[in-house]
């Protein structure tokens, strides 16, 4: 190789060995920084090393973004304004780094969205300026810009949108005409593209403008009827999203490392979103269309005419220290009480006692799916606890104590026998059948989708009210006297 | 209709990284344990913040007097590197908690 560029440089003078030089480094740190996301993304699928696929990806991102700074040129130029992209990138990461180390777990998912959210506007806003600096571009060039900028900008205020809901400062809202209203929006929005590219002087320079706002306001009323429950499958949709605007950018400066990672979260986020639909028995299409949120009919007659029984604490401890197998069910409340380190010390005392203790774990409870594992694993709960809900659902006929800590929408009965239910279809963990079931509730209120719960009214169930750390932490007192 | 046609001759590797990549990504991830879901979506989330380098391109080749790129141009950076170091370091922040009880 050392040869080859002697050659060159003889050939062709000083100048252009450095520039030969540089862009050999340029597209081998690209290489590299490409071979990093897709190993990376792979190891990330495996719990051993999952971490360290995360540590390698970010390696590979810092070598590319370096490489950029430092070597990559256009028409025979460097890159310029060194000092104003260094000092861009120092706000970015304080900024980035302080909200990351200060959410806590619970806010997780909402950050999540919110990062991806940062990426689609990034995106959107490269598109904006391409546009400005070529706005005669080929119809092959305005087709990418513009592709970036609808892509990026639908990400950027549909996951701004679900980061609001997620932190409760947005409410539901959802309507039949809302839905209409988006279609017919996401057609308009096509239809202005493929006018804007196939004959540039239609619009004029304006269409960015357009193109820009009616992308601002379908991001929000996509996201804006789409409720509870399905928040996850939207961020991991909205995720892949921005993955297909960072693709596009690629396109437009010929990077491979940009069309390479963008590409894969692109892909590997669409078919994420598809497995979480699946985990919830739904397709894609139903998730967007038919939205979820208001409270099914045939939930009202339910909390009417029944009654719910309640349990005292010192009966549920005695319950459970002399049960031979107890399951717990985490759900949501879990994550918002924090009340996941008392759960764990449950277990112990419990399992002191000769009490076999699992975890039935939803693959969506909580905001997200995984949501439970990371919580439980915060709180040193070893892995072969946490039992998956096919598996859970197998054990629980020979299980005595079901206890539900904070779950709903993932132990409603109505997903089982219900059609008329919102959620009817859904796989959920059936602790009806196990011999008795405890709820630990912070009030009779509905969970997150909206949906009664006639689990609640079951033969088999008792109400356990209270704070779920505060109930938990004297059910552990409890336990350690019986 | 010649328009396309050039653009689709011009980018033909292109077309093949996006291809192979699409089936690489979906390969890759299918066979992931539901336990890893949330951090597998934040840490793809911190890969798409890639697009920092179009950010980088971009401002890097500002012209001085072009205030609206410049000044977008480091929004973009700004916004860009939000997605990569938050985006790794919250995926990190999960997996930490994996490995402590090994």
């Amino acid at each position: 190789m050392r040869i080859w560029i002697k050659n060159q440089s003889f050939s062709l003078g000083f100048s252009h060995q450095t520039s030969v030089m540089s862009s050999f480094l340029l597209q081998l740190s690209y290489l590299i920084g490409s071979i990093t996301f897709v190993v990376g993304l792979k190891k990330l699928s495996h719990p051993e090393t999952a971490r360290q696929g995360n540590l390698l990806a970010a390696a590979g991102m810092g070598l590319t973004i370096l490489a950029t700074v430092l070597f990559h040129e256009h028409n025979g130029e460097r890159i310029g304004n060194i000092g104003l992209i260094l000092v861009a990138m120092a706000i970015g990461t304080a900024i980035g780094w302080t909200m990351a180390m200060k959410v806590k777990m619970t806010g997780m998912p909402q950050m999540v969205s919110f990062f991806n959210g940062m990426g689609g506007a990034c995106a959107g806003i490269i598109s904006i300026v391409e546009y400005h600096s070529h706005p005669d571009g080929a119809s092959g060039y305005l087709l990418v810009v513009f592709l970036g900028l609808i892509i990026g900008s639908i990400s950027f205020s549909g996951s701004m949108i679900a980061y609001g809901k997620l932190d409760e400062k947005i409410k539901d809202f959802s309507a039949k005409w809302l839905t209409v209203l988006n279609l017919v929006m996401l057609f308009v929005i096509l239809g202005i593209l493929v006018t804007a590219v196939v004959s540039p002087l239609t619009f004029g320079p304006s269409v960015l403008w357009i193109l820009l706002s009616l992308s601002l306001i379908y991001g929000v009323f996509f996201v804006m009827p789409i409720g509870g429950a399905d928040m996850p499958v939207v961020i991991s949709l909205l995720n892949s999203l921005t993955g297909m605007a960072a693709a596009f950018g690629g396109f437009l400066y010929d990077n491979q490392v940009m069309l390479t990672g963008g590409i894969l979260v692109g892909s590997a986020g669409t078919i994420l979103t598809v497995l979480m639909c699946k985990a919830m028995n739904r397709s894609l299409l139903n998730v967007i269309i038919g939205s979820f949120g208001g409270s099914g009919a045939s939930g009202a007659k339910a909390a009417g005419d029944q009654t719910v029984k309640e349990i005292s604490l010192t009966d549920t401890a005695i319950l459970c220290s002399y049960a031979s197998k107890v399951c717990i069910v985490p759900g949501y409340g879990l994550a918002v009480a924090q009340a996941q380190h008392i759960c764990h010390d449950l277990e112990k005392q419990l399992e002191a006692k000769g009490v076999e203790v699992y975890y039935a774990i939803h693959p969506v409870a909580g905001r997200m799916p995984g949501h439970m594992n990371v919580l439980l694993a915060e709180a040193d709960v070893p892995y072969p606890k946490l039992v998956e809900m096919e598996d859970a659902n197998g054990m629980m006929s020979s299980t005595d104590v079901v206890i539900v800590v904070g779950a709903n929408d993932v132990v409603n009965p109505s997903a089982e026998d219900d059609p008329g239910s919102p959620i009817y279809g859904m796989p959920v963990i059936k602790v009806w059948d196990a011999k008795n079931v405890i709820v630990m509730k912070r009030s009779m209120r509905s969970g997150y989708a909206g949906i009664e719960n006639p689990l609640f009214f079951h033969a088999k169930t008792k109400m356990l009210f209270g704070d779920a750390k505060d109930t938990l932490q004297k059910l552990v007192g409890e336990v350690k006297m019986t | 209709m010649d328009a396309l046609a050039n653009f689709f001759i011009e980018n033909q590797d292109m077309i093949y990284i996006v291809i192979l990549s699409i089936f690489l990504g979906i390969e890759v991830i299918s066979h992931v344990p539901a336990i890893l879901h949330t951090p597998l979506m934040s840490g793809a989330n911190a890969i798409h913040g890639v697009v920092i380098i179009g950010a980088i391109i971009v401002m890097g080749h500002a012209k001085s007097d072009d205030y609206l790129a410049l000044s977008l141009g480091f929004i973009a950076v700004v916004l860009g590197t939000l997605n990569v170091v938050g985006g790794f370091v919250v995926t990190n922040r999960m997996l930490e908690m994996f490995k402590k009880k090994k």
